[in-house]
């Protein structure tokens, strides 16, 4: 690791003006991608600012017809959020299956969603139920927030603070684990909520997550796993690995859209 | 450079690190506490858990200066200080739950933390799919495990104190 | 049996220092002034070094030195040696490319040592290691082994031709030719047998120190033979005579072969501190182990199977190409030729065979001993030639076998090993009972149903442990003796101490041994302590891998407890006045026959050293005796392991179900260490089977560069196994011991494949069987096979 300043703001509105001074600085969450990352000297961030000490970041609560989770919220927290569980299951299923125990007891939505691993869980769920990303500058849309591998609709000097997921009847995630890495080979969430029918796919895409329209134009007609059937996408354009070949990850996305399907209307 | 302090298995600490410096090195290093180890460099194998203010965590994807402040508990921190092991630490020795003992201080504090999160009685699908994030190579876990079942049991039994204390 | 003698169950002595996290790992070791060595290492497969500038380096903060490939040339330190010669069918001896502990003409892997910073701390040496500019003329590499004799191949070393390192056959090929002409059936199978990375969960460090008073050299190591390491390191490196360099083996942290080898890192860091005149400490991170460990396996193999009309087997073919990697490491040469040809009959009575082996070089890490060693490469070539078969000819696969195992002992084979004991049918009808086989219909009907398929495979394995009778290898090539020490110390009071050649670094010997001296002294268990891992200490002694430990370490120290029971009673007779043959020695009392006079074993160890009893001119004072035990033949563990799973249909992921071993390891000294190396063993093989492959790509670069893309088995791939054992002595060694720690690894790979390959109802898999190998393979299409 190259060596860097520390800083530990406690407001926003401090971590955000250290980040303007430090132009090559990075914001720290969990740091479980961020730190691995800068032990292989694949990143050198000249000053890292922990935003472990800023107030009011953590916490999932319901407002309205949302579910809303500080960006520093924890996996472990979220997974096992009581609030959580009751209204939107299918969410809190997510973190759960996110790395291992350690990992979960670290990691966080915030830092997830701003590194967008093409192979990371959140961001399917994000997809997969519409949500905002509530940002120190302004909210965005999911559609609009994640635009390829490893990159973000986020600009300079903008931090996330929150996540607004819209409560949705039916939501379910479905994970088949890369086996040496524990990130997603692929992920599929599925949601519904009212005509508004989401099929968002994680780890297959060579641009990270993406929505499957013909998936969700089957399920509009009926919600149900059945609607699937016969259904899958093109290999084209589908990660290839020593783990999975295009094929099999095409091939993935309609098993797990099924069984997600199948999970969400159990 | 930096100055940082944190309690670690009940005693205060404080060192001056250089920023980059990990929670493992700066147990294992300026502290010397080598009962925690490091088995690789991409946060898979968890020879490095430790305790965060009562919570499991990979002391290798930690900076020790993210820690300031921390209540830190590591393996030398479990047995009694009058020397009576903890039923965790002594369950792996009941259950020839450790071969070489490399993985062993991660395996037994990750341990604690499933039973932190998963309670006294634990199956063994439980505990095979909470031990995700440590691996060991000499024993193909199946006396891990059973070390685990046994170890989160006699916790229940003595009203054991979690580790975390 | 006594509660801690042979065969009972005892509680480890080693573990409280491990669960109270008190280990000394060779990383946990510090000396003061201590330095940190950080490589620079070859980002290329193959090149020519063309410069080496270090100035910018030398420049950094922190930095004590840097020192180059060029630099060691200068200093004349000797190169790295393969120590196991093989000849070639046409006689010739194998061709053995130099290997400097740093690079200075070309490199030939990747991760390849070009040179070394030593700077004050780690981080310091590992940023000033990054100045150090390397220019490159990057080469074409030779990655793949099938490919590597093909004309117009790249050629890695000059003068080896065709990168060939050897071309080693065993057998007779005409009785061979012959039994498969007049074969009813034959069976065909290419099998690539997957290249794995051993990644002992310590990873690889050493601490080398120099006293510049006395001109003595110390290196702390990752060792499982401290010994050969220092024997290796002194005359062929020669960086100091043998009496002027210590090395220390302390706690290590899981070896599987891997820490077997001398490496370039152990040189260096010597050298350097010789250089420095300070401590070099190096630890490798885990993506050096995985550029920089030695791996294992690595066959591409083509092999057939001749039977008769009813299924019995008439003559086994095979022909392997063996990658060696870059570099011949220390026993790389003997693992595809001795320790693999000669196991090819496996538990069957085969009249004739004949193995071809070619090993060649390639730009990857060099290859060596695995857990199993080539034992489990010809397993797999063995059972799943057998399993095919039976399916191919409509034979139950357990009635091909029973047809065709070896009944009577000694059995000799037409591939030099001479079978001692066994009984092979006992295995394996308790496995089937216990695997309740008779079940499996019912089962494999009801998984249908939620969308699985079972399947059922069997290994009825065989391998050559013990290793091994001194004069045998040598005959073989081995360029060492492959016998072990013992020393027994007794003390005044009457405790004991037993410094061995072996090594531990997870096997529990300081248990095992202790049991062996508890019960033939008759003194409590605690009263003994094994010394190990440091040639300051302890005679000469071989070192651990080859499930050789208890077989020949322990019978070296049952050769000295011999030794000392013999002096011992020669003691008493002193003491109980009595005739020396009249002395008798049971239960830790020394008694005269016939009488009530006895004398306890602690007193007659003071009074062999207070010698008030006797004189000098009767009888030397003191009682140690020191041993050099050499076995008579290889010991053949064997078994029968029996591997269920379910196949998600959709997904191809395969999962274990139920796992049944029955081995016959001959005497067990305490069962519940020898099943915990059995499960160890049988998780390595299903990793092998299911989940670990080394991949490089065409250029050469490991794409399995860390545990992110190699899949390490985790708990939840793995079941709980049922674990079960048949006994028949080995008539080779006095405690009839023989050898469990690698037969889980060599039994499993086959096992599984047969499993899944029952259960999808295509041979056409290759390891590891990943679920996206196994769908492939479920839509019929043809999935990696052997090129």
């Amino acid at each position: 690791m190259y060596n860097f300043t520390f800083h530990r703001p406690t407001t926003v509105r401090q971590a955000a003006g250290l980040l303007a001074r430090n132009p090559e600085g990075k914001l720290l969450a969990g740091g479980h991608s961020l730190i691995p990352v800068m032990k292989q000297r694949l990143a050198s961030p000249t000053a890292i600012i922990d935003l472990s000490q800023v107030e009011g970041m953590a916490g999932v609560e319901q407002k309205g017809r949302s579910i809303v989770i500080g960006a520093m919220t924890r996996h472990a927290d979220v997974a096992n959020s009581t609030v959580l569980q009751q209204a939107l299951p299918g969410l809190a299923a997510v973190p759960g299956a996110i790395g291992d125990p350690q990992v979960r007891n670290r990691g966080t939505i915030g830092g997830s969603i701003a590194n967008n691993d093409p192979n990371a869980d959140y961001p399917a769920a994000c997809l997969g139920l519409g949500a905002t990303i509530i940002t120190n500058k302004r909210r965005i849309a999911a559609d609009d927030f994640f635009t390829g591998m490893f990159s973000t609709a986020l600009e300079d000097g903008e931090i996330i603070t929150k996540v607004s997921f819209p409560i949705a009847k039916k939501a379910a995630y479905e994970k088949f684990k890369h086996p040496a890495s524990g990130f997603a080979l692929v992920g599929v969430f599925v949601s519904k909520r009212g005509s508004d029918i989401r099929v968002a796919v994680t780890g297959a895409g060579a641009n990270g997550v993406f929505r499957v329209k013909s998936f969700e134009e089957a399920l509009k007609k009926r919600f149900a796993a059945k609607s699937l059937d016969g259904l899958s996408i093109p290999a084209t354009g589908m990660n290839s690995d020593i783990h999975a070949s295009p094929e099999y990850r095409a091939h993935l996305v309609s098993v797990l859209a099924r069984r997600a399907v199948a999970k969400a209307t159990a | 450079m930096p100055a940082v302090s944190m309690t670690v298995n009940g005693k205060p600490v404080t060192g001056d690190v250089e920023a980059r410096t990990l929670l493992v090195q700066f147990l294992r290093e300026n502290l010397r506490l080598t009962g925690t180890h490091v088995g690789c460099d991409t946060s898979q194998c968890g020879a490095c858990v430790v305790h965060v203010d009562g919570i499991a965590a990979k002391s290798c994807t930690l900076l020790a200066l993210q820690c300031e402040g921390a209540k830190i508990i590591t393996i030398e921190g479990l047995a009694e200080p009058g020397g009576a092991l903890h039923p965790m630490q002594e369950a792996f020795r009941e259950n020839h739950g450790l071969q070489c003992g490399y993985c062993t201080p991660g395996m037994i504090m990750a341990a604690l933390d499933i039973v932190r999160r998963r309670g006294n009685d634990l199956d063994e699908h439980t505990i095979r799919e909470q031990l995700d994030g440590n691996i060991c190579r000499c024993t193909g876990y199946h006396n891990i495990v059973k070390a685990i079942a046994a170890g989160a049991k006699a916790m229940a039994k003595g009203g054991a104190r979690q580790a975390a204390e | 049996m006594s509660a801690t003698g042979i065969g009972a169950t005892v509680r480890r002595k080693e573990d409280f220092r491990f669960i109270t996290g008190q280990g000394q790992y060779t990383d946990d070791v510090v000396r003061p002034g201590e330095t940190r060595a950080a490589f620079v290492r070859s980002p290329h497969a193959s090149a020519k070094i063309k410069s080496v500038d270090a100035g910018a380096a030398k420049k950094m903060p922190g930095v004590v030195a840097v020192l180059t490939g060029f630099d060691l040339a200068k200093d004349k330190i000797g190169n790295l040696i393969c120590g196991w010669m093989i000849h070639s069918k046409d006689g010739s001896p194998m061709k053995m490319a130099p290997h400097p502990a740093l690079a200075s003409g070309t490199v030939n892997h990747v991760g390849d040592a070009v040179a070394v910073v030593i700077g004050e701390t780690l981080a310091q040496a590992r940023d000033a290691a990054e100045k150090v500019k390397v220019d490159y003329e990057v080469l074409t590499a030779v990655v793949d082994p099938a490919k590597a004799q093909a004309a117009g191949a790249p050629q890695i070393h000059p003068d080896i031709a065709k990168n060939t390192i050897y071309q080693w056959h065993l057998g007779d090929a005409k009785a061979t030719d012959a039994a498969f002409a007049a074969a009813k059936h034959v069976t065909k199978l290419d099998i690539v047998n997957n290249r794995l990375v051993p990644n002992a969960i310590e990873p690889r460090a050493a601490l080398a120190e120099y006293d510049a008073g006395t001109d003595n050299l110390t290196l702390w190591n990752t060792s499982q033979n401290p010994h050969v390491a220092r024997l290796v390191i002194a005359a062929f490196v020669g960086m100091a005579p043998e009496h002027k360099l210590r090395v220390i083996a302390p706690d290590v942290g899981g070896g599987f072969g891997s820490k077997i080898f001398i490496y370039p890192e152990e040189v260096v860091c010597l050298w350097a501190s010789r250089k420095v005149k300070r401590p070099v400490k190096w630890t490798a991170d885990r993506s050096e182990s995985f550029l920089t460990d030695a791996h294992g396996r690595d066959h591409v193999t083509h092999a057939e199977l001749a039977l008769d009309a009813n299924g019995k087997i008439l003559a086994l073919r095979a022909k392997t190409i063996a990658n060696l990697g870059a570099y011949m490491s220390t026993f790389s040469s003997s693992v595809p030729t001795y320790l693999y040809g000669t196991l090819l009959s496996g538990q069957y009575d085969i009249p004739s065979i004949y193995c071809e082996v070619d090993a060649v070089y390639t730009n990857t890490a060099p290859v060596d001993a695995y857990r199993g060693a080539g034992r489990p490469e010809a397993t797999f070539v063995v059972e799943r030639l057998v399993e095919v078969a039976a399916r191919q000819m409509g034979i139950e696969p357990t009635e091909l076998r029973k047809r065709n195992f070896i009944k009577s002992f000694p059995h000799q084979t037409p591939v030099i090993m001479a079978y001692d004991a066994g009984d092979y049918l006992a295995s394996l009808k308790k496995a089937v009972e216990a695997a309740d086989v008779k079940g499996f219909a019912k089962r494999k009907r009801e998984a249908v149903r939620h969308g699985k398929l079972r399947g059922l495979g069997y290994s009825t394995y065989i391998e050559a442990c013990g290793i091994a009778p001194s004069q045998a290898v040598g005959s073989l090539g081995a360029g060492v003796g492959l016998w072990e020490s013992a020393e027994v110390r007794v003390n005044p009071t009457g405790s004991v101490e037993v410094l061995t050649g072996c090594h531990a670094h997870g096997q529990g010997h300081e248990t095992t041994f202790a049991q062996l001296v508890s019960e033939r002294l008759g003194i409590p268990f605690e009263n003994v302590s094994i010394v190990h891992g440091d040639t300051d200490k302890v005679q000469f002694g071989m070192g651990t891998y080859g499930s050789r430990s208890g077989a020949v370490g322990m019978s070296a120290i049952v050769k000295a407890l011999d030794k000392v029971e013999a002096k011992a009673k020669k003691v008493a007779a002193f003491m109980l006045e009595a005739a020396e043959s009249d002395i008798e020695f049971k239960d830790g009392k020394f008694t005269v026959a016939g009488t009530d006079k006895s004398a306890a074993f602690a007193d007659v160890a003071l009074n062999a050293y207070i010698a008030h009893k006797f004189t000098g001119a009767e009888l030397e004072p003191g009682l140690k005796e020191t041993s050099f035990y050499d076995p008579t033949n290889f010991t053949f563990p064997a078994g029968c392991h029996i591997c269920e799973v379910e196949v998600d249909i959709e997904t191809g992921k395969t999962e274990i179900v139920n796992w049944t071993a029955v081995d016959d390891f001959g005497t067990v000294i305490n069962p519940m260490i020898v099943e915990g190396q059995v499960h160890g063993g049988i998780a390595q093989g299903v990793g092998q089977a299911l989940l670990e492959g080394a991949v490089y790509s065409k250029e050469g670069q490991l794409v399995t560069g860390s545990m992110m893309d190699y899949t390490m088995p985790r708990a939840h791939d793995l079941p709980s196994f049922h674990v079960g054992l048949t006994e028949t002595k080995s008539p080779s060694n006095p405690l009839g011991i023989k050898g469990c720690g690698e037969a889980g690894a060599i039994a499993a790979p086959a096992a599984v494949i047969n499993a899944i390959t029952d259960a999808i109802g295509t041979e056409n898999l290759a390891m590891p069987a990943t679920a996206n190998a196994v769908w492939t393979a479920l839509q019929g299409a043809k999935p990696r096979q052997a090129a």
